[in-house]
């Protein structure tokens, strides 16, 4: 590991890094849809499935028990990683999922006139269950809107935080501008009306570290395939209290204490909500992610990225007809940043970038209404993460100039 | 050697259709119309067509997009102006065959005109949807019209 204070170098344990797309090196660029997976998680996964694979809280031999206590740390890792508790924290396929779960809870919770709060930057996933909720119980959705510079705006929230307002629910980083919620006093408004808060982190978690105890936060929803862990794991994490007031979702073997015939009790928090066999594996990979994240360190993530941020900033602005969308500071934006070039359409850059081995992102990020709130059809993405380098971002931006001209001729 | 290989999907007739498309525009009293979206990159086509005794008479396209979904329902409009349905629906067929690279007469390929060189795209998966969009939609509504 290179040891120079800005920058860390972390890409020999990421074997994908090494291969070619179209017969050039391999730029990654959609850090935000998935980031790869270093080795270190990649062999978690495979000594489990060579040394200790058996299922979990059931067997009574040694093997099971050995399943499920790497299961049991791996949600003691979680936790730590958030300064949770372990029961606080249950094991989900993604964010998507979490917060299908909070939605779904909340239907027995929530009456006509009742209101829910997000805001114009949320991605499909922080929408369409809000929607679903709304729908069931006639309650009713308000969007707070963002500022000049693609801020939430907390003069906005101010108005649409009110006495009927039961759930207050916004992305930390968004997934389109890479802009960080103002989190902590959104929750303060929230509470000081007694709206429950949910968070959704998919995209702060691989980014700087998340004290749920010191935010306040009431729910947190997270995936773990965006913060270097695999995919089908993520996790919801509740206060004690909250989670203990919810209904299980899903009904099966694990999630019990006792049946009958005719009736059942449920385990405790936060078994009850894993009903029949979990994704032990992703849960184990999931955590060797998160330790993975710590031996790098917090400080180093955070200046490589800031770093990157800046020079992914320096390159694009030399490029005359292209658009930055959100604010225009680089120490604005988590690993995010997208822009579309002249009247060019994101489609047509996007293949062009492909054919030199560029992955970016081009279209509308799952996020319709925070496209017409910007008045675009579409955008490019680029999203980093701490194996990216200043040379691949150089390079994003000389193609960004051959296709313009390419296109314009 | 990025850019001989974009040439090879954007050949200059299909940035001339996606910079002057044909047929762009509404009818009047159009007896069909659809309306299509791309829901990764948010491309939307309107298409109306007018179709008089089992023949499609006139035909027009609104919408935005990338260069190659535009430049497909300018070609797409181009290509099917007064053939009638059942013919319209083989070139339909033979388009998509065409540029998922299977092999056509050559009959076939002139009756595609300008769309011929969409085929290119076979070579461009990612792009596919982008190449078929208008002509799923008309295909919808022919089936419709057929009935
Ligand atoms: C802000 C945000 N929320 C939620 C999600 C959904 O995550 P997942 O697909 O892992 O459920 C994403 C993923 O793109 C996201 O960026």
């Amino acid at each position: 590991m290179d040891n120079s204070k800005k920058t860390v170098n972390v890409r020999q344990d990421f074997a994908i890094l090494a291969t070619q797309m179209n017969q050039q090196p391999l730029i990654y660029l959609d850090n935000a849809a998935t980031t790869q997976k270093p080795q270190q998680v990649i062999e978690a996964i495979m000594a489990y499935y060579n040394t200790a694979n058996a299922n979990v809280h059931r067997g009574t031999y040694t093997l099971a028990n050995n399943a499920t206590n790497q299961y049991e740390q791996a949600r003691t890792t979680v936790a730590k990683f958030i300064q949770a508790t372990a029961e606080e924290i249950i094991f989900t396929r993604s964010t998507t999922e979490s917060l299908n779960w909070i939605a779904k809870s909340y239907e027995s919770k929530l009456q006509t006139g009742d209101e829910i709060v997000l805001t114009v930057a949320e991605h499909h996933s922080n929408i369409v269950p809000w929607q679903q909720l709304a729908q069931k119980t006639g309650a009713v959705l308000r969007f707070i809107k963002l500022d000049q510079t693609g801020k939430v705006s907390l003069t906005d929230a101010q108005q649409k935080i009110t006495n009927k307002t039961k759930i207050v629910t916004f992305a930390y980083v968004s997934n389109v501008l890479g802009m960080r919620a103002p989190i902590l006093e959104l929750i303060k408004l929230a509470h000081a009306k007694n709206a429950i808060t949910v968070i959704d982190g998919a995209q702060a978690m691989a980014h700087f570290p998340i004290d749920v105890m010191q935010l306040d936060i009431d729910f947190l929803a997270f995936s773990g395939h965006k913060m270097y862990g695999p995919t089908g794991i993520g996790v919801l994490y509740g206060k004690k209290a909250l989670l203990e007031d919810m209904e299980p979702l899903q009904f099966g073997g694990e999630m019990i204490d006792e049946v009958t015939q005719d009736t059942a009790t449920w385990q405790k928090i936060p078994w009850k909500f894993e009903a029949g066999t979990p994704n032990i594996a992703g849960a184990i990979g999931l955590a060797a992610a998160i330790d993975y994240l710590k031996k790098i360190g917090w400080q180093k993530i955070i200046s490589h990225e800031q770093a990157l941020m800046q020079a992914t900033f320096k390159n694009l602005k030399t490029i005359p007809n292209l658009i930055i969308y959100g604010s225009q500071v680089p120490e604005d934006h988590y690993g995010v940043i997208s822009f579309n070039l002249a009247d060019l359409h994101p489609h047509d850059i996007a293949t062009g970038l492909d054919l030199a081995g560029i992955a970016i992102r081009a279209g509308q990020h799952c996020a319709q209404p925070l496209m017409d709130y910007l008045h675009v059809l579409a955008t490019l993405r680029i999203s980093t993460s701490i194996y990216n380098q200043s040379s691949e971002v150089r390079k994003v931006a000389k193609i960004l100039k051959e296709l313009e001209a390419f296109f314009k001729s | 050697m990025t850019l001989l290989k974009l040439e090879q999907l954007y050949k200059q007739v299909v940035l001339e259709h996606a910079q002057n498309p044909h047929n762009q525009g509404q009818l009047v009293m159009p007896t069909a119309q659809i309306r299509l979206k791309n829901p990764t990159c948010g491309d939307v086509i309107e298409l109306q067509v007018m179709i008089e005794n089992k023949i499609i008479t006139n035909i027009k396209f609104t919408g935005h997009g990338c260069t190659i979904s535009q430049a497909s329902a300018s070609m797409l409009t181009n290509t099917v102006k007064g053939l009638e349905i059942k013919t319209a629906q083989k070139v339909i067929t033979n388009f998509l065959a065409k540029i998922s690279g299977q092999v056509i007469t050559q009959a076939d390929n002139q009756q595609l005109k300008d769309a011929a060189v969409l085929s290119s795209i076979a070579q461009f998966p990612t792009r596919i949807k982008c190449a078929t969009l208008a002509w799923h939609g008309l295909a919808e509504i022919l089936e419709n019209e057929g009935k």
